[in-house]
């Protein structure tokens, strides 16, 4: 039984006002799967996640994003995370005055609406939220706190995998995770991201170092240079990345 | 790519949902400003000639006065000749006796307006006195009242029943002689609400004026007076609307708090007048005087104030801390959103020693609005130890409105403490995106972000209020952003 496919980008060619950054890039993902996107600094890896979420200012020139049978770039950024896409933000955002827990449960109950499914009350919700803030063993308060005000960086990254945990998407998109955060922050991360792996669900994990596939272990490793992906290969391929660096990955 | 890029800029008309007219016969006088007419008002509701006279002399004082040019909001001159001063709906046989007597179309408008105010059906654990143009409607729960010897009426009925106290209070924390609104409105003042709070009495619940402008051509000039004797308490709160019409309409209100010895006052505004349409046009200009007196030694006054509505909203509920200990509070949401203009912010006047003040005001400019606060805290040379903090912040959404701070500190001993905090934020894409990004839709994101920025004084709101407020906050901004 072939498994079903999640996410399939062909030829994609993007970029900011008349600058192209993504020049042809094509990747298909299924269900059950975790890739690995790596590459330097300024190749693209961020550009591609904020292109998949629908953040503003990107202009799509070519190629095409199907996500569950939809053209992904037809939707609204609100309509993509509804349909069970979602973005673990690189810098996730403050919003003071906005009470994480209400902020979480809003955000749940949209996607539950489009769904058709009920929307969970406070008791329901907070119930839902006891188990899952353990997994990421975060402190009970964060959830009295604003949303991301006055986080440290761990605890922000954190909380990006914790609302992740209760949003359930069916398309992960992990961008630099890791960047920021102490080893023992890392793994807690990585723990958590590795119990969250679903069967018919998906991760784009996207990071610039080896050291989180140590703890998140993929199904396949893409390296990315110039806006496209000049490499494909399983977990051994980062390997080989961070025993020669990315020059020599190049010049093959 | 998607849509939510052309975000912040386009604007599409917003609903007022209090812009219907009740159609009830009124009365007004001819359009015109003159002694005549004074005492005409006067002679209407049967004053004493004390009364008749101190309007007089604010009547004459007031036309000595230049028109003031410091503020900053805009408006064209207005011609106060073609002003009609008093209107009230045409009375049918003799006055009603009790609420359930008045006009149904009446009892129907602040059904409508989410007032109910007969017996049945009224608000629980609030007490409402209801504005109809120049006249005082009716008021709830007098009888219970009465009963701990609370005082709450209209400002007419104050004048005939409890002569002394009107005569000894009015005027005394805001003479005729302000400023020139001020003036105006002791001159032609109609109603208003009057409530006393005896010593020791804790108003078991919330007062509250609800004032409706209906008439057209016509202007509300009330004034409220509101005493706390020694160790009594209040809670007040004023709502407001006013009909869609495309004249500029002016409410010049007076108000005036005094707290004896260890009195507390709370006075909470949701102001939502008519604000025009998204061009401008129509809509209340809102000049209002609004100060406090805390008389007694640890006393306390708060005004809260959530303001969305009216074409120009122009008025500094302030506080004179006399008493020694006395605490004077200012909690205040400004929003404007279209064409509408904000001058807002409070007066601490240190008097006494230990006083203390605090100040958090939140402005929100969206549209081509253009909203300034303005403060003034001043520590006199008597005021020793006092203390003072003040914290102002203003969030722009969209590039085509304004925010402005104007804080003046006068210090005149060095006992005394002052802190003053100011920022500036621009509602932020990256805000909206993240808010996109977990499934809330963009009008739903700002709206959160707007009431997580408002919180602080959101929750100084009597509870039923914060909860409207809220939600008025909503339909103001709806469509600031697209």
């Amino acid at each position: 039984m072939s498994k079903q496919t999640i996410l399939e980008i062909k030829n994609l060619h993007a970029g900011v006002e008349t600058k192209p950054i993504l020049k042809g890039f094509s990747l298909s993902i299924n269900a059950g799967e975790v890739h690995a996107l790596m590459g330097l600094n300024g190749s693209g890896k961020s550009t591609l996640a904020a292109i998949l979420a629908g953040r503003a200012g990107y202009e799509v020139t070519a190629g095409t994003v199907n996500y569950l049978g939809q053209d992904l770039l037809d939707l609204d950024p609100e309509e993509r995370a509804r349909a069970g896409v979602f973005l673990a933000f690189q810098y996730p955002v403050e919003i003071p005055g906005v009470n994480s827990t209400y902020f979480l449960k809003a955000a749940l109950n949209e996607i539950r609406k489009s769904k058709g499914q009920p929307e969970l009350d406070a008791i329901e919700f907070l119930e839902l939220v006891k188990d899952k803030i353990k997994l990421l063993e975060l402190k009970d308060d964060l959830l009295r706190r604003s949303v991301n005000e006055g986080f440290s960086g761990g605890e922000k990254k954190r909380n990006e995998i914790f609302q992740m945990a209760v949003l359930e998407p069916r398309l992960a998109i992990l961008d630099e995770t890791d960047s920021g955060l102490d080893i023992d922050a890392l793994k807690i991360v990585a723990g958590g991201v590795n119990k969250l792996k679903r069967a018919d669900s998906a991760q784009l994990v996207i990071t610039h170092y080896q050291r989180l596939l140590n703890y998140i272990v993929p199904d396949f490793v893409h390296v990315m240079a110039d806006g496209k992906i000049v490499k494909s290969g399983g977990k051994e391929l980062a390997l080989e990345l961070e025993a020669n660096g990315y020059e020599a990955i190049l010049k093959q | 790519m998607s849509t939510a890029t052309d975000t912040i800029e386009s604007l599409v008309k917003q609903e007022y949902k209090y812009g219907f007219v009740t159609d009830v016969e009124s009365e007004s006088t001819p359009p015109g400003l003159s002694e005549e007419t004074i005492r005409h008002i006067s002679a209407k509701k049967n004053e004493p000639a004390w009364l008749t006279d101190w309007r007089i002399k604010a009547f004459r004082y007031w036309q000595t006065m230049p028109e003031p040019t410091w503020q900053f909001v805009k408006y064209p001159k207005i011609d106060f000749q073609a002003i009609s001063y008093f209107s009230q709906p045409k009375p049918k046989g003799d006055a009603p006796k009790s609420l359930d007597e008045v006009d149904p179309k009446l009892l129907e408008t602040y059904e409508k307006l989410g007032i109910p105010l007969r017996e049945r059906g009224r608000l629980a654990g609030v007490a409402v006195d209801a504005i109809f143009d120049s006249v005082s409607v009716g008021t709830t729960y007098r009888e219970d009242l009465a009963k701990k010897g609370i005082i709450f009426c209209s400002f007419s009925e104050a004048v005939h029943a409890h002569p002394d106290l009107v005569k000894k209070y009015l005027g005394s924390v805001v003479p005729y002689t302000d400023n020139y609104y001020a003036a105006l409105n002791s001159a032609v003042f109609t109603d208003g609400s009057f409530c006393y709070i005896p010593k020791g009495v804790r108003c078991p619940m919330e007062l509250s004026t609800y004032f409706r402008i209906n008439a057209a051509k016509s202007g509300q000039f009330e004034r409220t007076l509101i005493i706390a004797d020694d160790g009594g308490q209040v809670s007040y709160l004023e709502g407001c609307t006013a009909p869609m019409r495309d004249e500029n309409q002016l409410h010049a209100a007076v108000v005036e708090l005094v707290a004896l010895e260890s009195a507390e006052i709370k006075y909470s505004t949701v102001q939502n007048w008519y604000p025009g349409d998204e061009n401008g046009v129509g809509g209340i200009y809102n000049f209002v005087t609004k100060r406090g007196l805390c008389k007694g030694k640890n006393s306390r006054i708060t005004w809260t104030q959530v303001e969305t509505g009216s074409a120009i909203t122009w008025k500094y509920p302030s506080c004179i801390l006399l008493g020694d200990g006395s605490k004077g509070e200012f909690y205040s949401v400004a929003v404007v959103n279209n064409m509408q203009q904000a001058d807002t912010g409070t007066k601490m006047i240190h008097i006494g020693k230990n006083t203390k003040s605090t100040i958090v005001s939140k402005g929100i400019s969206a549209g081509r609005g253009q909203n300034s606060y303005r403060g003034l805290v001043e520590i006199r040379k008597t005021a020793a130890n006092s203390r003072n903090f003040s914290q102002c912040d203003s969030m722009l959404i969209g590039a085509k409105c304004g925010a402005h701070t104007f804080p003046y500190i006068e210090v005149k001993n060095t006992s005394s403490s002052v802190e003053h905090e100011a920022s500036t934020s621009k509602i932020g894409e990256d805000q909206i995106f993240y808010c996109n990004s977990r499934g809330l839709s963009t009008q739903d994101a700002v709206n959160m972000i707007v009431n997580g920025f408002c919180k602080e004084v959101f929750k100084e709101l009597p509870m039923e209020f914060a909860v409207e407020a809220q939600k008025l906050l909503g339909v103001s901004l709806e469509g600031s952003v697209g």
